[in-house]
């Protein structure tokens, strides 16, 4: 704990040069991250951050010169000198110098940076109030990926975890060494997809897709956040990537794969109430919940009550419309591309049947189903 | 400052300098005033209630964030926090704060009698209270106040907005009306209204930097009207300006909004470079170094100011070319600031230094302002602007050039000419405590921000990840020292107003103008004559 204390004190006399080091333990300083990408832009950030600190020390420490040795108190006489054009055209000059010699890596780095050609992999990245969506694009693999952390982390009443806030359902995997291009967009508002590490960050936009990409040289898990204000819950929509081997990559993938099978058969088969509230109550959580809040009352007037609404306890087709196709220009999303008729059919039981809202229905994925295709 | 006039003025114009009739008696005074002193006064007092409801906000936010989790609100109450804060410092404090030293200062210093639009000056300062009185209801209403950051991003301001967004578009327009109104005096007292032999090239500096800040008002609050406009067409009226589903482009909100928000940031800075280049010579008793290229300095920033709004854009997905125009066009604004530091600091050079209140303030902005034009240099950098973009790097930034920049800057001022304006002095000691708390407080807040951002954390969000909770909690503490330090300036304001010692006309030793010619506290009318400029 000194130790800790000590490093802390030093960090705020000593920014700079406490920033070049042991800046991963603490935080201090940009992450290096793990492609050759982030580490020119670490490296122009290093320079850059030197050139600042070199100048500072001339400037202050002239300022500071004046400051102890020509003070009225030790008798300094005022000279009355104000005006060179030599030392004005030089101050002008030098820094333009500096700048030019800036701006050549810079470019360099940028021009990289925008080259999305010859990619290997495509994910398309859909921001949604509050989580990412992940299509890869080509292999039939779409998923949504939530925050994880738990509620009662986020309100005090259970310890947080060490990844709390930056841990989520559906990791995106990717394979190493391979040149990933992301193509980023939004459903309803304006996002930002950051991953520091991969110095990748681009607003997702509704309506416009924007190109960016990476190549990652060592497998890990690598930990970003939404970094555009986007509502409510614009601190809870966290981006985990987790980087693997080729190998490991494509049994992922062909698990995924699978796993949509799977899920497609189950709209077959026929559950009872108790087994659709259980699903439900997930679905409801993971989706609903934000908003609509655990307990079903809302946020009024922004996000209206579910319990005792005229909606859940009204006709049933009215309610899966509304869940299909959301209310537009609102925060209530279209959900129908969203989740699965599975899920669609459970979440709309849940919420005919929780919190006292005890209509007794059952709505199946045939129900579902049958309603989109009208 | 009001009461000074309320409670030494009164007496003063009996004692009868120049000036005619004194003012009017009650309330009747300030409402129906037109006089250049009581407006700024109003001004004044004004920009400084909206600064401490504002900085009532700010620790609103950093008590929040003093620990990880959701401790004392809902994220929705956060976000209304964040956007108001912003607005009211930007709009509230800053700006009407400049326009009242401008008020004050501007006919002392170029020898005219009053503005040149006196009754448009009631009414520029009299919008205003109206104004946010709109713009603070909203917090009490149905859905909440605004709520989506004091940039106001488009389809979050528009489709997604609470409906108070209406009222919140009509306290801008009106917010806007009286800046545009304000400027126009400026201009119009500037240009018109200088004693005779007072030739552009002999103005003081203060008045150099209002004059171009006015112009800089003129041409970008029209552009800020018509984004709100647009977006008000957006919500009511079935356009599609920022909504792609209709074939609109979000992206095009942001520039529009950018091409006023850049120019917006120099409005708020300018006029602080003319009040420390007022004071530095002083308390120096040397001349101001490079008094042209100042000028020529204010004034290349304030055109560039026109050419790198989308540097505030580099994530947006700007084609290569537009990034790169940007990124060298925002580099280069470091040249002509880089000069007005260089010019400060050698005037202080081979000086005859002394360290009264406002040159504390004046020394703190060198130093502290050039650290905000450090991490903007960082900043232009594009490549590395897409980690910084948007986290608290960026929030560090921002709060360097405008706390110890625009605020230290008024607060300067305010120290500098509140003995010309009441006549008396301020406490000394008290002066000093307020200084050095303030600059323990602001940078205890702001600098570890700077830690903060390049370790990842957004900005604008009520709850973090572990890592960054031990910088957040001394930012809070810091922020809380910040805070309460202001009423203590309060305090000493008063106390100066009610009982300070009496001020002689020049002031300070090394003051020069014709600001220091007239008595202090300065008569209810000056110059009805034109003085003499030699």
């Amino acid at each position: 704990m000194r130790s800790r204390l000590a490093h802390w004190a030093l960090s705020l006399l000593l920014p700079a040069i406490y920033a070049a080091d042991a800046s991963a333990e603490y935080g201090l300083n940009m992450p290096r991250g793990v492609t050759d990408v982030s580490h020119s832009v670490y490296d122009l950030h290093m320079q850059i951050f030197w050139v600042c600190v070199a100048i500072a020390v001339v400037v202050f420490g002239v300022m500071f010169y004046s400051i102890i040795m020509h003070r009225k108190s030790k008798g300094a006489v005022a000279s009355q000198f104000h005006e060179s054009t030599t030392v004005e055209v030089l101050w002008t000059i030098v820094p333009v110098i500096i700048l030019v010699a800036m701006a050549w890596p810079a470019t360099k780095t940028l021009i990289e940076m925008y080259d999305t050609s010859d990619s290997d992999v495509d994910i398309k990245v859909t921001g949604y109030q509050w989580k990412w969506r992940y299509e890869y694009i080509g292999q039939g693999v779409d998923f949504f990926s939530n925050m994880s952390t738990p509620k009662e982390e986020i309100y005090n009443t259970a310890p947080k975890n060490e990844n709390y806030l930056l841990e989520v359902d559906n990791e995106l995997v990717v394979p190493i060494n391979k040149k990933i291009r992301f193509l980023i967009t939004a459903n309803d508002v304006i996002h930002s997809w950051w991953v520091p590490d991969f110095a990748v960050k681009k607003d997702a936009i509704p309506g416009f897709i924007n190109e960016s990409w990476t190549r990652i040289n060592e497998p890990g898990i690598y930990r970003g956040q939404c970094t555009e204000l986007c509502g409510k819950d614009h601190g809870f929509m966290p981006v985990v990537v987790r980087a693997v081997e080729q190998d490991e990559y494509e049994a992922w993938l062909l698990a995924k794969q699978e796993e949509a099978k799977a899920t497609a058969e189950l709209a077959k088969l026929t559950f009872t109430l108790e087994e659709q509230m259980k699903r439900g109550e997930e679905v409801y959580t993971t989706n609903c919940a934000a908003c609509h809040q655990a307990n079903g009352v809302g946020i009024p007037p922004a996000f209206p009550a579910l319990k005792g609404s005229s909606i859940a306890l009204g006709p049933v087709e009215k309610h899966i419309e509304l869940v299909v196709k959301g209310i537009p220009g609102s925060a209530m999303q279209a959900y129908g591309g969203q989740l699965s008729d599975v899920d669609m059919a459970a979440v709309v039981t849940y919420e005919r049947n929780a919190w006292g809202n005890e209509t007794g229905d059952n709505v199946s994925a045939k129900d579902i189903v049958e309603f989109k295709n009208k | 400052m009001s009461a000074v006039i309320d409670s030494t003025n009164n007496s003063h114009s009996e004692d009868g300098h120049e000036e005619h009739h004194g003012p009017a008696k009650g309330i009747a005074r300030w409402l129906f005033t037109t006089n250049h002193k009581d407006i700024g006064s109003m001004y004044l007092w004004f920009s400084f209630a909206m600064f401490l409801i504002g900085g009532c906000m700010a620790l609103t936010i950093r008590a929040e964030l003093f620990q990880p989790g959701l401790q004392l609100m809902e994220p929705e109450f956060f976000n209304q926090m964040t956007t108001l804060h912003g607005l009211i410092m930007v709009f509230g404090a800053v700006m009407p704060a400049f326009v009242g030293l401008a008020n004050w200062l501007i006919p002392m210093m170029v020898g005219a009698p009053d503005m040149a639009l006196p009754r448009m000056n009631n009414w520029s300062f009299w919008i205003l209270p109206f104004a946010f009185t709109l713009l603070l209801s909203t917090l009490f209403m149905e859905g909440g106040g605004p709520n989506f950051g004091w940039t106001f991003y488009a389809p979050l301001s528009t489709t997604y907005a609470p409906d108070t967004v209406t009222f919140f578009i009509f306290g801008v327009h009106m917010m806007g009306i009286s800046s545009i109104m304000g400027a126009i005096n400026v201009i119009a007292t500037i240009l018109n209204m200088r004693a005779p032999g007072m030739t552009l090239m002999k103005m003081p500096l203060f008045v150099w930097t209002w004059l171009i800040t006015a112009f800089l008002l003129i041409a970008v609050m029209p552009v800020l009207a018509g984004v709100v406009t647009m977006m008000l067409m957006d919500i009511h009226f079935g356009t599609s300006f920022f909504n792609a589903a209709g074939g609109g482009d979000p992206v095009l909100f942001q520039h529009v909004f950018w091409f006023f928000g850049h120019p917006e940031v120099y409005i708020m800075i300018l006029p602080a470079f003319g009040v420390v280049s007022q004071i530095i010579p002083t308390f120096s008793r040397k001349p101001l170094f490079g008094y042209h290229s100042m000028v020529y300095a204010v004034a290349s920033i304030a055109i560039l100011s026109f050419i790198v709004w989308a540097h505030h854009m580099f994530t947006v997905g700007m084609p290569l070319f537009g990034e790169l125009f940007f990124m060298y066009a925002t580099m280069l604004i470091a040249v002509p600031t880089g000069v007005k530091v260089f010019n400060w600091i050698t005037t202080m050079f081979r000086g005859s230094l002394t360290f009264e209140t406002p040159m504390l303030f004046s020394i703190a902005f060198v130093v502290l302002f050039t650290i905000g034009g450090f991490s903007g240099l960082m900043l232009a950098i594009a490549p590395s602007d897409f980690q910084y973009h948007d986290t608290y790097f960026v929030v560090a930034h921002f709060h360097y050039v405008l706390v110890p920049g625009a605020i230290f800057g008024i607060l300067a001022g305010v120290y500098y000419w509140l003995p010309k304006w009441t006549g008396r002095m301020y406490n000394e000691t008290l002066g000093k405590w307020h200084f050095w708390l303030s600059f323990v407080g602001m940078n205890l807040t702001f600098f570890p921000m700077h830690f903060l951002g390049l370790a990842g954390m957004p900005r604008r969000i009520p709850d973090y990840a572990l890592q960054f909770a031990d910088f957040n909690s001394i930012a809070s503490v810091g922020a809380f020292m910040f805070g309460t330090t202001q009423l203590l300036f309060l305090y000493l304001v008063i106390k100066c107003i009610k009982s300070g010692e009496p001020a002689t006309d020049q002031v300070w030793e090394g003051a020069e103008g014709l600001e220091w010619t007239i008595p202090s506290p300065a008569p209810y009318h000056t110059f009805t004559t034109p003085p003499e400029i030699k």
